[in-house]
């Protein structure tokens, strides 16, 4: 029996040994300053190489015209598939929500208006707010990856909150965008177990 | 039956739910003062308030007024004597006129929010209302004055 357990240390050393070395190498391709507090029952899903594969794949969606041009540099959202910006320059106002007579919502109903390229629609149909613009225009994949896990810029969202998100009416719009305007280049599902599998394996953020 | 108060007058319109506001508005509720501009959400010309905001009616499905309240240029003040309508009579703001209902309406939204706005104010909250004659000095001015008016 002691034997037994003796083999099952050696085992576990050469095991840690193993990711330790495993670790060391992602260190050379990954930010580790993404790296979340260290917690043990964590640390197993954590895979810092399926991790980054999977946000490249998010990725691509995130800089689809129908993310960024909600998610804009400036104070005007953009619009179109070539992300100019919205005619009439609404301004993002306070709370993300427009200004004034210029509220994203009156134009923006609950719903798609039909019609070539007529004014696509959601609830609550908004951009970030001003205090927390979560800009994606212009974001490389290091810099977006760092955003969206801090949550002194990602909304104050949790990794929970985050992984819910994908399925945010909002976020499911960009599928819906109304005619004359491209979907994003993967799949929801696609796009949804990529954004999943990013946060789940550590939410690590490509190299620079 | 699709019920919809206008102006404080509850309509009951045996309408599509589907239908545009502004075709309840106009054709069922006979009230002509807002008007069809480009149908697509981009003019301004249409403007009314759907419980205080200022939706385009146009692309505004009826069903989205069940219930509630709509106010049209007809009912903005009960003897055309909102600072802005007495504005634009004193300075004599618009031309042809046609997109003058949707100017006040999104005017009025911008009063109520800041009732001493900027010149940037005013363009920021004014640039979705087009106007084909170009009165864009007069209406800055006609909501400078009615500013004045409400202090």
């Amino acid at each position: 029996m002691r034997l037994t357990i003796s083999r099952q240390l050696n085992l576990l050393s050469v095991v840690v040994i193993i990711l330790a070395v495993i670790t060391g190498l992602a260190s050379t391709s990954v930010d580790m300053g993404s790296l979340p507090d260290a917690d043990t029952s964590e640390i197993i899903k954590k895979d810092s190489v399926k991790s980054v594969k999977a946000f490249l794949e998010a990725y691509k969606v995130l800089m689809s015209p129908r993310c960024v041009n909600c998610h804009p540099a400036g104070d005007v959202p953009l619009q179109g598939d070539e992300s100019r910006l919205h005619a009439m320059k609404p301004q993002r106002g306070k709370d993300g929500k427009g200004l004034n007579a210029m509220k994203c919502a009156n134009c923006h109903r609950e719903s798609n208006t039909p019609g070539l390229n007529m004014p696509p629609g959601a609830p609550n149909w908004h951009l970030p707010p001003a205090d927390m613009k979560m800009v994606f225009q212009g974001k490389t994949a290091h810099e977006l990856a760092k955003q969206l896990m801090d949550p002194k810029q990602n909304g104050n969202k949790s990794k929970e909150q985050l992984i819910a998100h994908a399925t945010d009416a909002l976020v499911l719009a960009a599928w819906n965008p109304g005619e004359g305007r491209t979907t994003p280049p993967l799949s929801h599902e696609a796009f949804a177990k990529a954004w999943t599998t990013w946060i789940k394996y550590g939410g690590y953020a490509p190299g620079k | 039956m699709i019920s919809v108060t206008i102006n404080q007058k509850v309509y009951q319109l045996d309408a599509d739910p589907n239908m545009p506001l502004l075709w309840a508005i106009r054709d069922l509720a006979g009230l002509t003062g807002t008007k069809y501009g480009c149908g697509v959400a981009q003019c301004g010309a249409c403007v009314v308030h759907l419980n205080g905001e200022a939706v385009r009616a146009c692309i505004t499905p009826l069903r989205s007024a069940e219930g509630q309240q709509v106010v049209t240029i007809e009912g903005l003040s009960e003897n055309n004597d909102h600072p802005l309508q007495r504005a634009w009579q004193e300075i004599d703001v618009p031309q042809c006129g046609y997109c003058h209902s949707g100017q006040i309406m999104s005017a009025a939204i911008l009063l109520r929010d800041n009732p001493n706005p900027t010149d940037q104010d005013i363009n920021d909250a004014m640039s979705g209302n087009i106007c084909r004659c170009g009165t864009y000095l007069r209406i800055r001015e006609g909501i400078k004055r009615a500013a004045e008016m409400r202090k």
